[in-house]
């Protein structure tokens, strides 16, 4: 790892009850480079929406620290914006109105003409210009979580963290707000850390992918890295040869071995978690099928 | 479909009206010389004796006076005879004045009550007792310490309005849904800034309820405590006429009350309606 953009440094996370519970993770070891897309994988209760609360700073850990940029985080800042999973939108203000807030707050001196001409720019990017003076309770599911992009997008942060975005809509308009989020992400080489149920979600937008194990007491147990290309698009996706192995990798994780992962790898180490990366097949001439058959055998054996 | 059903609902409310005037009409009109009496005698005599005439007002009767009233409503005659707008603006201008006080300390003291679990535990008990006491139950102490009977109404006005205004704010401004107040977090908001455009925004429904409630018990309570207190006012109004064996004036002063209060709870409905955000 040469440029630790955020480095997550020995974080772990217990609270406060009777002396010996099991932390919900402990000593904790993660870091991202600049520009990179991060997806942390994990099932429910392994921490995962905890860790990203510690990264936004609306959480502390029990142990260890979390450094961006080469400080220290303390508490919430206007250098990493936060989309949350049930969009949390004000609802007494517009479309337009929510945006402003973000502007406002994090530019205090701008005027008012001035703090409205930057939130449109966002609402345009996200593709709801006309709706900016609808109030949030007009609007579908997917808009909402439009305006919360925009409103992440028009602060200019460091970091962008997501908390499931996309969880609460529906197949197609996830899959629009994917592409969307792919898109102004690659234009503007935003450094985003997001969390996720969806394996494919993860596939399509991350170059990292992070694995937790079950909680309580989880552990980040690899992080794969992403081999498909960066100029991947949604309908090729699936036909690219290392996308099954990939994708069997992964689930063959979450659906057998992040039950018991600790007492089955005791060398784990949370300082060196190992990175996968899924083996390319020598371009030689052989057919797809083989191709698939061959790596997704040499991921199970792993 | 909403449009007929209101009509229909006011064609029905209108008869219920009249019906109801009909009844108290028939009910209380004359009934002729109860017995022979001589002219003398009669002279002594009230109506009731002579003509019959029921004890108690009819809607005509009310209806006359009413008008009277109305194309009067502020002349001033010396301190037992005074228009019922004069009346009527005393006690609003009272229950305006406590009122008004209890705003200005129940909403800041609710949103620190709100805001810090502390606060609210260690105010709580006083709360919990202080809040059943009837108002009126004040009074006296209030006139022994206060030493003026006008003020001392006002008092019994903001003791009673401060309650609920009080409780729903603290229970609006802790309510506050934790993820608007983490995007505030988010965005570096301060404290101030946090309370004026995430938590007052949110909680002002509440609030707003809770100021309703308050404006109706005190409008309840400016009536019972100005047949106290005496002077002026809707209530001495009420209790003077009683004394005047006045019932017109009775029965016009109980229209005029709920009237009155109906507007109040109106215009805060109204409020209430602006401040309110679908979600």
């Amino acid at each position: 790892m040469t440029d630790k953009f955020i480095s997550i440094e020995g974080i772990a996370k217990r609270y406060p009850g009777a002396d010996g519970t099991p932390a919900v993770f402990e000593n904790l070891w993660l870091s991202m480079a600049r520009g990179e897309f991060g997806c942390v994988i994990g099932h429910s209760g392994c921490g995962k929406t905890t860790v990203l609360n510690i990264l936004a700073g609306l959480d502390a850990p029990s142990e260890g620290v979390v450094i961006v940029d080469g400080q220290e985080i303390e508490g919430p800042s206007l250098d990493r914006a936060v989309i949350f999973q049930s969009h949390a939108l004000l609802p007494w203000r517009t479309v337009v109105g929510n945006v402003a807030y973000a502007v406002s707050s994090k530019w205090r001196s701008w005027d008012r003409t001035r703090v409205k001409a930057h939130a449109q720019r966002f609402i345009d990017l996200v593709g709801l210009n006309g709706a900016e003076h609808k109030h949030p309770s007009e609007l579908s599911g997917g808009m909402k979580q439009r305006v919360g992009i925009a409103r992440a997008l028009s602060i200019m942060p460091k970091i962008m963290l997501m908390d499931e975005p996309f969880s609460a809509l529906d197949a197609l308009t996830r899959g629009t707000l994917q592409d969307e989020v792919r898109r102004i992400c690659l234009t503007t080489g935003q450094t985003v850390f997001m969390i996720t149920h969806d394996v494919d979600e993860a596939i399509y937008l991350a170059d990292k992918i992070f694995l937790m194990t079950n909680g309580p007491g989880a552990v980040l147990a690899e992080i794969v890295e992403n081999p498909l290309p960066k100029d991947r698009t949604r309908d090729g996706l699936h036909r690219h040869p290392l996308y099954y192995a990939l994708r069997n990798h992964i689930i063959d994780f979450l659906v057998s071995r992040s039950k018991g992962f600790a007492s089955r790898t005791p060398d784990h180490d949370s300082r060196k978690v190992p990175v996968v990366r899924i083996g390319k097949p020598e371009p030689t001439i052989v057919s797809a099928l083989e191709v698939i058959e061959s790596t997704s055998t040499q991921a199970i054996a792993r | 479909m909403s449009a007929s059903l209101r009509l229909r609902a006011a064609v029905v409310s209108i008869a219920l009206f009249l019906a109801f005037l009909a009844v108290w009409h028939l009910a209380t009109r004359s009934a002729g010389p109860a017995a022979n009496m001589s002219p003398e005698y009669a002279k002594l005599m009230g109506a009731t004796a002579t003509q019959g005439k029921s004890a108690m007002p009819g809607p005509l009767d009310v209806g006359e006076k009413l008008w009277e009233h109305l194309r009067r409503p502020f002349y001033d005659n010396g301190p037992n005879d005074k228009g019922l707008g004069i009346q009527l603006g005393y006690s609003i201008a009272r229950v305006g004045l406590g009122y008004l006080l209890a705003v200005v300390i129940a909403i800041p003291l609710g949103f620190l009550i709100g805001m810090s679990p502390l606060i609210s535990r260690a105010l709580d008990p006083f709360i919990q007792i202080l809040k059943p006491i009837s108002p009126l139950a004040w009074m006296p102490l209030a006139l022994y310490t206060i030493k003026d009977s006008g003020l001392s109404a006002i008092f019994v006005i903001f003791i009673c309005s401060v309650w609920p205004m009080l409780i729903n704010t603290a229970f609006g401004v802790a309510g506050v849904r934790k993820e608007w107040i983490n995007v505030a977090r988010t965005l570096e908001v301060g404290t101030i800034r946090r309370a004026f455009t995430v938590i007052l925004p949110a909680a002002a429904p509440t609030i707003l309820t809770g100021m309703r409630i308050s404006i109706g018990i005190a409008w309840l309570v400016i009536v019972a405590a100005e047949m106290l207190v005496g002077g002026t006012g809707i209530g001495y109004f009420v209790w003077n006429e009683w004394n005047n064996l006045s019932i017109v004036n009775v029965i016009i002063a109980i229209f005029l009350i709920g009237l009155v209060g109906m507007l109040l709870d109106q215009v805060l409905a109204r409020v209430t309606r602006l401040v309110t955000f679908p979600e």
